[in-house]
């Protein structure tokens, strides 16, 4: 996959076989690999340092096909699920197990980590969205996928399972809590599905899209509701809280959010901010006061238009990050194994990389019912 | 379909990971002595550095690994260079970085061109998947663009008589 420009990929067959360039690297074969929402901001041009010529991909699995002088938890064919972000190991974050912090894989800016794929903002790596992929600290973040398991399973667990079940944990949720979820994409629907794991008492999601809102009705045993068929999403949290609002919200949407046109004007038409905040400005103003945000939507390096004193007037903890997907894997399996976790039905639509133009369209537009397009290389077919 | 209050008691899992003690004070890092101690991990090996990584200027040094895809190259690389020279929370680091995407895309055309490969834009851009699940949506949108450049070239033609 070759990045163009806005809204212009292309399948490139003379892009160079990755290489070893650093003694904890492996080089994967890839299986499977997901086009996430987050993509579509690097798709659409919304994140700054997004070169033309990079491939993108941060949510894949695959198989080991070399491996550096010090790679010694992975042998050579080895299946792995490797997280999207790349951690050292070493450094102060990683050992707090802040695997999405790391300090010591991308060079180009201090608030992100490393993210496969995910421009020079995120370390300049190529993605996942490939037949081969570097993947540096290979002994670290990639696991090696359980017996028996499904690949379609296994490359959810690289980032919707881990990051839909971060958001709930960020919430504190406690039992019995009303939890608001704005967005209905797959983060938003595993967010939804794991907050009863933690207790929610009540799990309430927003979207636009029909489709999806009964998908995550059924999926996650929810309630969810239109936000173009209800006036006001905080005014109608509201009323079905007894006037006080929900214990938690989770913003699962990020920059592409729609339903407010100021943000929409200036957050994704004309870049003023770091794309439309409106998912995170309603889900400050529906949270119950000393309530809490949780952040897992992506927005861009820069500013954005939220209406931090009502956060502070309502004395609310807004809490977010980068899934630490490494911590939360082990737990993860263990839930995918045992039937708690069924990440499967998310994936709509199984797409051939060298289709990738049509398949970002496909999930850009939410064309055909999409909730998660898989792409699967030609060696992988075989 | 109706939406209703639905009993937790019936849904697989629930309360399986709750934590009384998962209140946003809680830390969910592991916090030890060592977490005021500044930069003074032991550093993985340092991948060779042989060919141009720009780097924050909120770090000291280039991160132990890093990737290589697309170093800085023509006027957008000079943008890009102009911006790490600014710390992140500038928009002096980030409105360069903004303008060198533009051209780099232009840039990738010319070098498209060089190459002999004329790209075809509507392949790029799905036009094959929006043809088929979105024909409607797709036609409108091609009539509204005409009906706008027509009025745009006919508006210009009277400016120019």
């Amino acid at each position: 996959m070759n990045y163009r420009g806005p809204q212009r990929v292309r399948l490139d067959r003379n892009k160079p076989m990755p290489e070893i360039l650093h003694p904890q690297d492996a080089i994967v074969r890839v299986t499977r690999a997901c086009i996430c929402g987050s993509d579509l901001h690097l798709y659409n041009g919304n994140v700054p340092d997004t070169r033309v010529g990079e491939t993108f991909g941060h949510e894949f699995i695959g198989v080991v096909e070399e491996i550096g002088p010090n790679v010694h938890n992975l042998k050579v064919g080895d299946q792995v699920i490797v997280p999207f972000n790349i951690a050292c190991g070493k450094c102060t974050f990683c050992k707090q197990e802040l695997y999405g912090n790391c300090h010591e894989a991308n060079p180009q800016a201090t608030a992100v980590g490393g993210i496969f794929g995910y421009s020079h903002i995120a370390g300049g790596y190529n993605g996942g969205q490939a037949e081969y992929v570097r993947v540096p600290y290979a002994d670290v973040g990639p696991v090696v996928m359980p017996e028996g398991m499904d690949p379609d399973e296994a490359v959810l667990l690289t980032d919707v399972v881990p990051t839909g079940y971060q958001a709930a944990e960020m919430g504190g949720i406690q039992k019995g809590d009303t939890v608001a979820v704005f967005g209905a994409g797959p983060i938003g629907i595993m967010a939804a599905r794991c907050a009863w794991l933690f207790g929610a008492g009540r799990v309430i999601v927003f979207d636009q899209e029909e489709y999806r809102l009964e998908f995550v009705r059924n999926y996650a045993q929810c309630e969810a509701y239109n936000f173009r068929s209800i006036e006001d999403p905080v005014v109608f949290m509201k009323k079905t809280t007894d006037s006080l609002g929900a214990d938690v919200c989770i913003d699962a949407v990020g920059a592409e959010a729609a339903g407010d046109a100021l943000q929409t004007i200036t957050g994704r038409k004309t870049l003023m901010q770091a794309g439309s905040a409106t998912a995170l400005q309603w889900a400050i103003n529906s949270a119950k006061k000393g309530g809490i945000v949780s952040v897992v939507g992506v927005y861009g390096p820069t500013g954005n238009l939220v209406p931090i004193g009502n956060a502070l007037n309502k004395g609310l903890t807004i809490r977010g990050n980068q899934a630490s997907v490494k911590r939360l894997l082990p737990r993860l399996i263990e839930h995918v194994q045992n039937g708690i976790i069924k990440p499967k039905p998310l994936i709509t639509h199984h797409i051939p990389l060298e289709e990738v133009a049509d398949a970002y369209r496909i999930f850009s537009d939410k064309l055909d019912n999409c909730i998660k397009p898989v792409l699967i290389p030609p060696s992988a077919r075989i | 379909m109706e939406n209703k209050r639905i009993d937790y008691n019936t849904i697989n899992g629930w309360g399986i990971d709750a934590d009384p003690k998962n209140d946003p004070t809680y830390p969910m890092r592991k916090r030890s002595n060592e977490t005021h101690e500044g930069y003074n991990w032991e550093r993985p090996p340092q991948q060779p550095i042989d060919m141009e990584v720009l780097h924050s200027i909120e770090r000291p040094n280039v991160t132990a690994v890093f990737g290589t895809s697309m170093p800085p190259k023509g006027l957008s690389g000079q943008l890009r260079r102009l911006a790490f020279k600014y710390g992140e929370g500038r928009f002096a680091h980030w409105l360069p970085l903004i303008l060198a995407d533009r051209v780099d895309e232009v840039e990738g055309i010319i070098d498209d061109l060089k190459q002999g490969h004329v790209p075809n834009i509507f392949a790029e851009k799905g036009m094959k998947a929006e043809w088929k699940y979105n024909r409607k949506g797709l036609l409108e949108k091609m009539a509204v663009m005409a009906a706008v450049t027509t009025a745009a070239v006919l508006l210009l033609r009277r400016k120019a008589d």
